[in-house]
């Protein structure tokens, strides 16, 4: 089938495409002995009326993907509050996390502030500490782009073994949205950073307005790079629990770092070492110590379709292997899939060239021929980097570093078409 | 924007728009306020504010972070990462349960009891005796048993260097075995977990 579409290269070849195409289509496909009921009797919709368009102001998705939503494991964490859900990747195609489904981390609850109450302070060493109400920020030259927010911990939990059963569950604390706002350089600019001296040493400590606060110290030469302070993600404000109404998106760098609900930047000559970077975000090797400031979020891809939840329920024949790609060090150049847990490799296609330090959506297009399969995703990115197994990531830094797991995913396709999390040798 | 490329937005930030929310301490001391707090009274304040969640010595509750003990585990399975055996700095914790102690009901701590509350981790953690008593003069005298226990991000020269090279594609490897199965655990919440709407 896939030689037939490209051959359409003329009037000519698409002709002959289309026969080859619908005699195929014969030979593959079960034939109806009954007409179909959906098509030979009027159905209520093709003859009453359906609703106004008064009737949702601001709608939800249908009710048929009422399991397209975020979700919890309550053993992971001690307290709803400080905790994680999940986004739901595994029903999700393209690049773009519907911010209403898009995961939550938080550490003292989502906190409702609004933009009248919103205050951001600049101060430490500037020329003039500052104080930005909403309505400023919004007067600054805005900027677009799309960046994926990776939490520090996504697979973690998977470190010691293949743990839970679900790709929304291994891999999503994850989303990517088109964010507008302020680079913060301008933000620091307006400051004046002249009374900072040499900038190289420099950092930025930035903190939520919410009562965990979320401290993190940002080195200058990121904090003048690409950090955006933004108001709006995928067209619209932030969601409440995204940080409503101003974030910190800070692109390729792990998720605690996009403080939300920002109400401070302040300038200074040395990092705070804050809980958020002491206690948390350190990973800690196999002899017990541990590294600090791994900012970076490596390539990273895996194959959100088939997976656990999302069985191959068709049968054989024709089958898309959908996943997503992405990395904090620029764009994903290339995507590997294997069918037989890394023995033999495809390159997959992507859905579109993909964005810097942004989600990028890839397809293998195949046949089932109704065998298991060890489903196995492999990125690169553009300074040819190689997502790793996990195997190569443990043997550098064992198996209680917590965070910044990105190691190939393995799943075993039965041949019932039944998905679930392996590891493999 | 002028020559410099500014606005004009925004207005000078007050003395006391700034005392009131840049608490932050480093680790050298700087923004500690002058105070103090012994251990006898931080074990009271403990007891009232904080054991609840964290145990009268405080060796954790339930799910709850244990802040004592744990020395020496951090090569261990299973590491019990305290503000004792694992944290870099005492800073971080006065600032820390300043800024963001009791859970619920943050920044209601004032300094002399954030002082008691960080000597009587201390002592929980057998790292200084009953009579001890902490204060912004000797704060940064104090030494951490895992301060040197920290790198800087090393990733660029230990992994980057050596997987960043043309991948196998073809007969990579000779077998495949599974070795470890997700559904043996079988902790994925049931039906695909409890939705969080």
């Amino acid at each position: 089938m896939d030689d037939i579409f490209k051959s359409r290269t003329s009037r000519r070849a698409f002709l002959r495409g289309s026969a080859a195409a619908v005699a195929g289509s014969v030979a593959g496909t079960a034939a109806a002995s009954e007409p179909d009921p959906l098509i030979t009797e009027l159905q209520d919709w093709a003859s009453y009326t359906g609703v106004g368009v008064d009737e949702t102001p601001y709608g939800l998705p249908i009710r048929f993907e009422a399991d397209v939503v975020r979700r919890n494991v309550e053993w992971l964490t001690a307290s709803p509050i400080s905790s994680i859900n999940f986004t739901p990747i595994h029903a999700l195609d393209g690049t773009i996390t519907p911010q209403g489904c898009a995961f939550e981390r938080h550490h003292s609850g989502a906190i409702e502030l609004s933009k009248e109450d919103y205050r951001l302070m600049i101060n430490g060493l500037v020329d003039q500490p500052l104080v930005f109400t909403y309505e400023d920020l919004e007067r600054f030259p805005r900027e677009n782009h799309v960046y994926f927010c990776e939490c520090a911990a996504n697979t973690g939990m998977e470190w010691a073994g293949a743990q839970l059963n679900g790709v929304q569950f291994t891999h999503g604390m994850i989303h990517n949205m088109e964010y507008t706002g302020v680079p913060l350089r301008t933000l620091l600019n307006e400051a004046g950073l002249n009374a900072a001296g040499e900038l190289s040493d420099k950092w930025v400590y930035v903190e939520g307005a919410d009562a965990s606060s979320n401290g993190r110290s940002i080195p200058m030469e990121k904090a003048l790079d690409d950090v955006l302070v933004a108001f709006k993600a995928n067209g619209e404000a932030l969601r409440m629990e995204h940080g409503y109404p101003v974030r910190l998106v800070v692109p390729g760098w792990e998720g605690n770092m996009w403080v939300k609900w920002i109400r401070r930047i302040e300038v200074v000559d040395a990092a705070v070492e804050s809980r958020e970077e002491t206690s948390k975000y350190t990973d800690v090797y196999e002899d017990g110590t541990a590294r600090k400031w791994t900012w970076v979020m490596d390539a990273k891809s895996v194959v959100t379709s088939p997976s656990p939840q999302k069985p191959i329920t068709h049968g054989k024949g024709p089958l898309v292997i959908s996943g997503l790609a992405w990395s904090g060090h620029g764009r994903i150049t290339r995507v590997d899939v294997s069918k037989d847990g890394g023995i033999n490799w495809e390159t997959a296609r992507l859905g579109k060239q993909g964005d810097t330090k942004a989600l990028t959506r890839f397809y293998l297009d195949t046949e089932w021929d109704g065998s298991p399969m060890l489903l196995q995703s492999r990125a690169m990115d553009e300074t040819g980097y190689v997502q790793p197994t996990k195997d190569q990531l443990r043997e550098q830094r064992g198996e209680n570093s917590v965070y910044h797991n990105n190691c190939i995913q393995t799943w075993y396709v039965n041949a019932e078409g039944i998905a679930e999390n392996v590891e493999v040798s | 924007p002028d020559a410099d490329g500014r606005y004009g937005l925004g207005r000078a930030a007050l003395v006391d728009e700034i005392a009131a929310w840049d608490v932050d301490v480093l680790p050298d001391g700087r923004g500690l306020p002058e105070g103090s707090g012994d251990v006898f009274t931080g074990e009271e304040v403990f007891a009232e504010k904080c054991a609840s969640c964290h145990g009268d010595f405080a060796e954790g509750v339930d799910n709850w972070p244990v802040l004592a003990g744990g020395f020496d585990t951090l090569g261990d399975k299973d590491p019990v990462k305290t503000v004792g055996s694992y944290w870099p700095h005492l800073s971080t914790a006065w600032d820390y349960i300043h800024r963001s102690m009791p859970f619920g009901e943050a920044g209601t701590l004032t300094a002399d009891e954030t002082y008691a509350i960080v000597a009587y981790i201390l002592y929980s953690n057998d790292l200084v005796d009953d009579e001890f008593e902490l204060s912004h003069e000797n704060f940064t005298a104090f030494e951490m048993h895992n301060k040197n226990g920290f790198v800087v991000d090393d990733r660029s020269e230990l992994e980057y260097a050596q997987w960043r090279k043309e991948p196998c594609m073809e007969n990579c490897k000779d077998s495949v075995e599974i070795t470890m199965r997700a559904t043996f655990l079988d902790v994925t919440p049931e039906g695909g977990g409890d939705s969080v709407m």
